[in-house]
């Protein structure tokens, strides 16, 4: 079982949906999908607002119950598992995370621990050792005796990763992650994504707006439209003008991307 | 422990507010204790506290002064802590008790028993309770449909609010004349006729309900994140949040069945320990603690300000504190202009 869960080749996956159908009464948001996470990969999920992208990350998460099909973490139902054990295997990062008044960055990341820690034990070695790791890994250390308030839109997204990291998950979920950034700091938060996949072997789903972006940093990209799954593959496999035709009903060209030899997406 | 750079703890500065509210508490029993139209010297105090004390002396500071003082500790540190909840849950600070409806419920509740039940004593507590309770489920359930948080269940509570205000006025009219002038003192919050079985009831509560409310503010520290990167993080969110709102809606209750809704101690308490700690993380202990000592204070204030003329409590809290909204609203126009 535990090798299995160790084995990192392309076909498998911890984390799948198998006909999910989501909704928050009546229409479906999702319709009948059918998901893996490739491990140890960088997964974007991409599609227009409001094709279910949220949705889909919330439900893999746990914080939906589908009114169909299932997610299985691990082979096993997810809503079967204790919310520590899904906590303590899938960290997520919402877009609608609130940084409490005057915290310190420490304090919040140190939140992340929740899911490791026992009702009455104290603050542990493997604790101290995460939030170090999870600071450091985000550039955030220096920053960790600073409130929260007094930092840049770029140092607080850095500082809410750090969060998730503490949380030591082997997959790390992320809404849009990239929201609100100027360029740099984009830039920036995808390399860091990027370096925590290759270098942490995390498994990784972001969903993200900024096509070139998607193509630029992913393995594997799912786009959706409508709640359906249009395409999923390699970024150079499956981005095309009729892809993107499809999913946004916008005419572009694709070229390769002279520096990183990944599909460039040009609206006309 | 001290060796870890991360472990959350408490700052100095927590460690030294807790501190001089402590102090602060002691300072306002001596001046209760001791001041006032029967000032009676330290060492009678300390004697008559013994149970060694003469007759004149017995009767004011152990039968008057201490179920008193023991009961504006008690319905301040309850409110104090309610509020704290409250305003954390729904990550707003207008978020009291008092604005969003269970006061007044919790009053509904006790003119209902005082005057339609004609039951007092613990069955007035249960009443307010009750009452409470009732306009909770009412406005959760209401809120449900949107959520629980945040500004549409401070509007909707100020709508639940308005229709209870109307039905406790409606009682008041229909109630026999001394009948609603006693009701519109308690409805006032007085602590002018308490008894000490009410205080030992309102204590037992606190002692029951504030630990457990410590336990439970815990999990703000998630919830406070918001829904999704809470449960995320393995908190189970309905079971948390109802726990808190039914704890929380207690707290503010027996202070109301003890001492009437007084006004304004469950708003402003989590916010000045907010602003005194320049902490995150309140905890419980903080505006339990401020709220005791505001009450306390505001009771001493309205017994010696207008001497021997008594003013009930509530109007004073809701004096300080409509004042310090004032405040409080004026300072941050100010930031964000």
């Amino acid at each position: 079982m535990a090798a299995d869960l160790m084995s990192q080749d392309a076909s498998s996956s911890r984390l799948a949906a198998h006909g999910l159908t989501v909704g928050y009464g009546g229409q479906p948001i999702c319709a009948d999908l059918d998901v893996r996470l490739p491990d140890g990969r960088f997964t974007v999920i991409i599609g227009p607002n409001g094709c279910g992208k949220s949705t889909l990350l919330r439900s893999l998460a746990r914080l939906i119950r589908p009114s169909a099909g299932e997610v299985r973490l691990d082979g096993r139902l997810i809503q079967d598992l204790p919310t520590r054990e899904v906590a303590r295997r899938i960290g997520l990062l919402p877009q609608s995370a609130v940084a409490p008044d005057d915290i310190l960055v420490s304090d919040l990341v140190a939140r992340g621990r929740h899911p490791h820690r026992q009702a009455f034990a104290g603050w542990t070695e493997a604790d101290e050792r995460a939030v170090q790791h999870a600071l450091e890994a985000t550039n955030t250390l220096e920053l960790a005796e600073r409130a929260v308030d007094s930092l840049s839109g770029g140092q607080r997204q850095r500082v809410w990763i750090a969060l998730a990291l503490a949380q030591e998950t082997p997959l790390l979920l992320l809404d849009e992650p990239t929201t609100f950034l100027d360029i740099a700091h984009q830039v920036e938060l995808m390399e860091l994504l990027c370096r925590l996949n290759r270098e942490g072997g995390r498994t990784l789903v972001a969903v993200l707006h900024d096509l070139n972006q998607a193509c630029r940093y992913a393995d594997h990209i799912i786009a959706l439209r409508a709640g359906r799954i249009l395409a999923e593959g390699p970024p150079a496999e499956i981005v095309t003008p009729e892809l993107i035709e499809a999913l946004y009903g916008l005419k572009c060209a694709v070229i390769e991307n002279p520096l990183a030899g990944t599909p460039l997406v040009i609206p006309y | 422990m001290s060796r870890h750079r991360f472990a959350p703890r408490r700052s100095a500065r927590f460690k030294a507010c807790l501190l001089l509210l402590l102090l602060a508490a002691i300072g306002i029993c001596a001046l209760t204790l001791t001041g006032g139209a029967f000032a009676p010297a330290p060492h009678r105090v300390a004697v008559t506290l013994l149970g060694r004390g003469d007759a004149l002396a017995s009767l004011i500071l152990l039968d008057l002064r201490l179920p008193r003082l023991l009961a504006a500790f008690g319905v301040g540190a309850a409110l104090g802590a309610s509020g704290a909840i409250f305003q954390r849950l729904a990550r707003n600070p207008l978020a009291s008790p008092d604005l969003v409806g269970f006061t007044v419920g919790s009053a509904s509740g006790a003119l209902i028993t005082l005057l339609w039940l004609q039951l007092g004593g613990a069955a007035l507590m249960l009443g307010a309770l009750g009452g409470g309770l009732l306009a909770a489920v009412l406005i959760a359930g209401l809120a449900a449909l949107a959520g629980i948080r945040g500004e549409r269940m401070i509007m909707l509570g100020i709508a639940v609010s308005a229709l209870l205000a109307s039905l406790n006025e409606y009682l008041l009219t229909r109630a026999e004349l001394d009948e609603a002038q006693e009701a519109r003192l308690w409805l006032f919050g007085s602590l002018d006729m308490l008894t000490w079985s009410r205080t030992l009831t309102l204590l037992a509560g606190c002692l029951l309900l504030l630990p457990l409310a410590a336990w439970l503010a815990r999990r703000l520290r998630l919830l406070e994140l918001g829904d999704d990167l809470a449960r995320a993080l393995g908190l189970a969110m309905l079971p948390s949040q109802n726990l808190l709102l039914a704890v929380a809606v207690a707290l503010a209750a027996l202070a109301i069945a003890t001492a009437g809704p007084i006004g304004f101690v469950a708003l402003a308490a989590p916010q000045l320990a907010r602003r005194l700690t320049r902490s995150a993380d309140l905890g419980i202990l903080a505006p339990a603690l401020l709220g005791a000592c505001l009450t306390a204070l505001a009771d001493l204030l309205a017994q010696r300000l207008l001497a021997p003329f008594q003013i009930p409590v509530g109007l004073l809290t809701g004096a300080l504190g409509g004042l310090y909204l004032i405040f409080l609203l004026s300072r941050e126009w100010r930031r964000t202009s």
